[in-house]
């Protein structure tokens, strides 16, 4: 070991050292700076974001680590980053009126979205123990604070408070497998991880461990039995911070989740498998039948997150190639339908407020055809009705579960996904059904944007799915 | 053989009439007329360019013709078009169908440009369903379709049209999504999904079973069969007449297209082993359900319940596996898709007027709706099974087919008839004949000018075919010969290496 940090590490993690620079200099400008700079820092965090991906772009798909082998970038971490920071950037655009109009706009709010974005990128790229929770602690630690945004509301203080005591519950149990499978393998790193695992794959202790670390994971995806905290958290955040939960935080979290399990524990495939059957299973069907009986639209789409997790984790379960491939596809999908939804969310308004039920939809295709039409078009993509995106997204995880032959698992998530498209149609109905209610504030003109472009990429994906599914092949392939 | 994609300017054109529709501006009269007007005339050059596909269609073939392939999902999964004799005439009805439709529907005032847009999509979806193939791009048509149809059932349809249509979604979804599995099942066995690839792949025979039960879990609540026939009378009920209509006349039909499709010539053996029990279903079906109709006091609950015994009589058929009862099968599913079509609509003529489908609300129309009431007697006669109308045709060699099989059978499905005729009749009477008492409907007039052009042609259609049922049998004749020469070159295969294992 010459030195410690290398011009290659600078440049393998340019993105990440990029936000970093940049988040701490925007908050000295909002600190410093006299008067109003949120719009200022708001655009600055959006460009920087957008920055990153060029970066990441520009950077290629080869292959490379850095920082001792903790630290890698391929083609996977790539696509995974492109999709983290397309979701951060969308929700900050997202959330620029409703802060204003809510008056809870604050400089820190984008510098702490980039912070928690930085923190998503480490999780993707980490490649150890160590540097994953580093990532990890990074976003969880802003993700609290933005979910308390709005300090004057009880309700969103309740929410930053739960998510902050139940995520260190998890970051414990994550740490304390760590912990376990440092204690059986004596590394931290993946390659040296999966390295013992080959060696000793009956070892008790080292399963114990990756229950821990599992578990863990699970609780930041949202996946059964670690679930409790998601829709007190979606319900209780301001909705654009609730957009941000639901959106890039997801795709970095499965993403840290394919990479552990795939290249750390490879050698212990069936053990991982049998729980990630369990926990999708499980997922899906709570998804399914605890948002039945929601009112509340945040708390539903919180249950419905919950389901797709369920869903993408159906393709990890079969812990092959073509399942990552399909949770990729999946992600990118539901990233798209999850901003769009809440964009139409954010649109509900009425005489200066928000509202937040179901039942205020009533009759919206008579007050405003074109969101009822895409809302409607979000919620049978969601359901996974074809030829809508959301169809492909299932259709790619369950031919993998077919090919590893779980059929169990195929059966019960597509029956799920029936029971599921109850309540997603139900919205529909509401909207197309339901006699008209007082109609909504007109939308300003970056969440219409938001909510044509995701319709329009639901609507139109069937025309030419190619190159999603050719690129999200590639990620893929770099990992095994 | 045209040069040009002919299947999918079909398809596609009206979906093409619905964007348009999309752009009119306005929601006042002239708007609402322009979009009945772009509706219409869409749905005529559909019908007249998809004459040409039958004018130009090849016979003496079993191959597909007009094929039309292009790259899509990337790998194996392509986007195929195509039709053989099987397919070609549902294509025909659909279009056939479908300005009559429209014409049945000029009076809807309530959101007319999405009523429009619904059906042009759901058209599009329909005509794809009978010519994709590719599993895949079959799939997306066929469950696709569930998205207009709700919304129609849904904002267009009567007093209980949200249970009915939530019903009628749930179900088909629950049918289709085990269907997809089975699809996902072949892929990964034979490598494609390519339908003529599929046709003549060997799936191993424990597969078989599962596959085809499949794919019966989602024909069987299409067509559908008893017991899970429940959804049908609450959609058509509640659905607006062309609604009901396009239920009726195209929708059942693709369980039954389904079944020649992939069922039978794909999973040989599971079809063979499993065609007792389609018979009993069908019996069941037959017996049963026409014995409900007999005491329904809807009209078009009644005849709901006639086209789920109709749909017996086509499964039936198809399951006898020889030449008449495929025939008549095919023959059957067209003549029903013309004769319960004219049927509902025959329901929405009288209900535009008086605004009730209870038989009791009704007695003597003959009165003073001369014109209705001849009309309303040929379907009638056409949906008994009189001689000399398509509704026989079909029947009789469906009959025919199952009685080289198994006479039971044919002597159950023969009672069927009678019982038909019973409830058929008994409903012309009730509200056709007898003295004209009703205050409501003393003023009552006769078929509009639009009416007798909605209906005339399905009347023709109906005594031609069963006069002259040739032009629909020759084309049918080549598939459905090459269909049952496959199955039982595939069963013959399966004895024999049977027997070789056995010694």
């Amino acid at each position: 070991m010459q030195s410690a940090f290398s011009t290659n590490d600078a440049i393998t993690a340019l993105p990440e050292i990029l936000l970093a620079c940049g988040a701490m200099a925007f908050l000295m400008l909002g600190v410093f700076r006299k008067g109003d700079s949120n719009a200022l820092i708001t655009w600055l965090s959006v460009s920087l974001l957008v920055a990153a991906g060029i970066i990441i772009l520009l950077a290629g798909d080869g292959r490379v680590t850095a920082f001792e082998g903790g630290f890698v970038t391929d083609g996977f971490s790539s696509f995974m980053k492109l999709l983290t920071l397309a979701g951060s950037a969308i929700t900050i655009i997202m959330s620029i009126h409703f802060m204003r109009a809510e008056r809870i706009e604050r400089f820190e709010y984008p510098i702490l979205v980039v912070l928690a974005t930085l923190g998503m990128l480490m999780m993707i790229s980490a490649n150890d123990m160590i540097s994953l929770y580093m990532g990890l602690e990074l976003q969880s630690l802003a993700l609290y604070v933005v979910a308390a945004l709005n300090r004057d509301s009880v309700r969103s203080s309740e929410a930053g408070l739960k998510y902050f005591v139940l995520g260190a519950l998890s970051s414990g149990m994550l740490l304390y497998g760590c912990s376990l499978v440092y204690g059986f393998t004596g590394a931290t790193g993946f390659e040296q991880i999966a390295t013992a695992v080959q060696a000793d794959s009956d070892n008790i202790g080292l399963l114990f461990g990756l229950v821990f670390i599992i578990a863990g994971l699970a609780f930041k995806v949202s996946a059964v039995p670690f679930h409790m905290w998601t829709p007190d958290v979606y319900e209780g955040a301001p909705t654009p911070v609730t957009a941000f939960f639901a959106a890039a935080p997801k795709v970095a979290a499965m993403a840290m989740f394919i990479r552990v399990v795939v290249s750390a524990f490879e050698g212990i495939t069936p053990d991982w498998q049998q729980i990630l059957v369990f926990v999708s299973i499980a997922s899906m069907v709570l998804g399914a039948f605890a948002a039945i009986g929601q009112n509340n639209i945040k708390r539903l789409l919180a249950y419905s997150s919950i389901g797709h997790m369920g869903f993408a984790l159906v393709g990890l379960a079969s812990g092959t190639e073509e399942g990552v491939r399909g949770v990729i596809i999946y992600l990118s999908i539901y990233l798209v339908m999850t901003l769009g939804t809440f964009a139409c969310v954010l649109a509900m308004r009425r005489r200066g407020g928000t509202v937040e039920d179901i039942s205020d939809l009533a009759g919206l295709a008579r007050n405003n055809p074109m969101m009822a039409f895409i809302l409607a078009m979000l919620m049978f993509s969601l359901a996974g009705i074809p030829p809508l995106a959301g169809f492909f997204a299932k259709f790619y995880v369950f031919l993998a579960a077919i090919h590893a032959e779980l059929y169990p698992l195929a059966i019960i998530g597509v029956l799920a996904s029936v029971v599921g498209a109850y309540y997603y149609v139900r919205i529909v109905k509401i909207m197309y059904f339901d006699e008209p209610e007082e109609a909504f504030e007109p939308m300003p003109g970056e969440i219409k944007l938001v909510i044509g472009l995701s319709g329009a990429f639901v609507l139109l994906f069937f025309v030419y799915p190619g190159p999603l599914v050719t690129a999200a092949g590639a990620a893929a392939k770099s990992l095994f | 053989m045209s040069s040009w994609p002919i299947l999918s300017v079909v398809t596609f054109l009206p979906l093409l009439g619905a964007l348009f529709i999309f752009a009119i501006r306005g929601d006042d009269e002239i708007a609402r007329r322009n979009t009945r007007w772009v509706a219409m005339w869409t749905t005529l050059i559909t019908f007249v360019l998809s004459l040409l596909i039958w004018i130009n269609f090849d016979a003496g073939t079993a191959e597909f013709q007009f094929q039309d392939r292009s790259e899509w999902l990337g790998g194996k999964i392509t986007y195929h078009m195509g039709v053989d004799g099987i397919s070609m005439l549902f294509v025909i009805l659909t279009t056939f169908l479908m300005p009559a439709c429209i014409l049945a529907s000029w009076h809807i005032d309530v959101r007319v440009k999405e009523y429009m847009i619904a059906f042009l999509v759901l058209e599009t979806l329909m005509i794809g369903v009978f010519c994709a193939l590719d599993l895949v791009l079959f799939y997306l048509f066929f469950e696709g379709g569930l998205i207009p149809m709700f919304l129609i059932i849904g904002v267009w349809g009567g007093a209980r049209r949200v249970y009915a249509s939530f019903k009628f979604f749930l179900y088909t979804l629950l049918g289709s999504v085990l269907m997809l599995l089975a699809i996902m099942a072949m892929y990964i066995d034979a490598g494609t999904t390519h339908i003529p690839t599929l046709l003549a792949h060997k799936f191993p025979e424990g597969w078989q079973t599962w596959l085809f039960l499949a794919f019966f879990a989602s024909f069987a609540v299409k067509m559908p069969m008893w017991p899970v026939h429940t959804w049908l009378p609450d959609a058509h009920v509640e659905a607006p007449t062309a609604g009901s209509v396009i239920l009726a006349a195209i929708l059942l039909k693709m369980g039954g297209y389904g079944f020649l499709r992939f069922s039978l010539p794909m999973f040989p053996i599971a079809t063979d082993f499993f065609a007792p029990m389609i018979f009993a279903l069908s019996i069941i079906a037959i017996i049963y359900t026409s014995l409900v109709a007999l005491m329904q006091e809807d009209m078009k609950k009644l005849i709901a319940y006639s086209s789920v015994a109709h749909m017996g009589f086509v499964t039936m058929g198809i399951f006898a596996l020889n030449a008449q009862g495929i025939q008549g099968g095919i023959f059957q599913m067209l003549s029903h898709g013309i004769v319960s079509a004219a049927l509902f609509l025959c329901v929405g003529v009288v209900y535009d007027r008086i605004h009730t489908r209870e038989i009791a609300a009704y007695g003597g129309l003959v009165n003073r709706m001369p014109l209705y009431a001849f009309t309303f007697m040929i379907f009638t006669l056409a949906n008994v099974g009189l001689p000399g109308t398509s509704g026989f045709v079909g029947e009789f060699l469906a009959m025919v087919g199952v009685f080289k099989v198994n006479t039971w059978v044919a002597f159950l499905a023969a009672t069927g008839v009678i019982l038909s005729a019973g409830y058929a009749l008994w409903l012309y009477r009730r509200v056709v004949f007898g003295a004209l008492e009703k205050d409501s409907l003393k003023a009552i007039t006769d078929m509009t000018p639009r009416e007798v052009v909605v209906l005339g042609p399905l009347v023709v259609l109906t005594i031609l075919f069963g006069v002259y049922p040739a032009p629909i049998l020759d084309i049918t004749a080549a598939s459905v010969d090459n269909l049952i020469a496959d199955y039982e070159a595939a069963l013959a295969a399966f004895e024999a290496s049977k027997l070789a294992s056995a010694f």
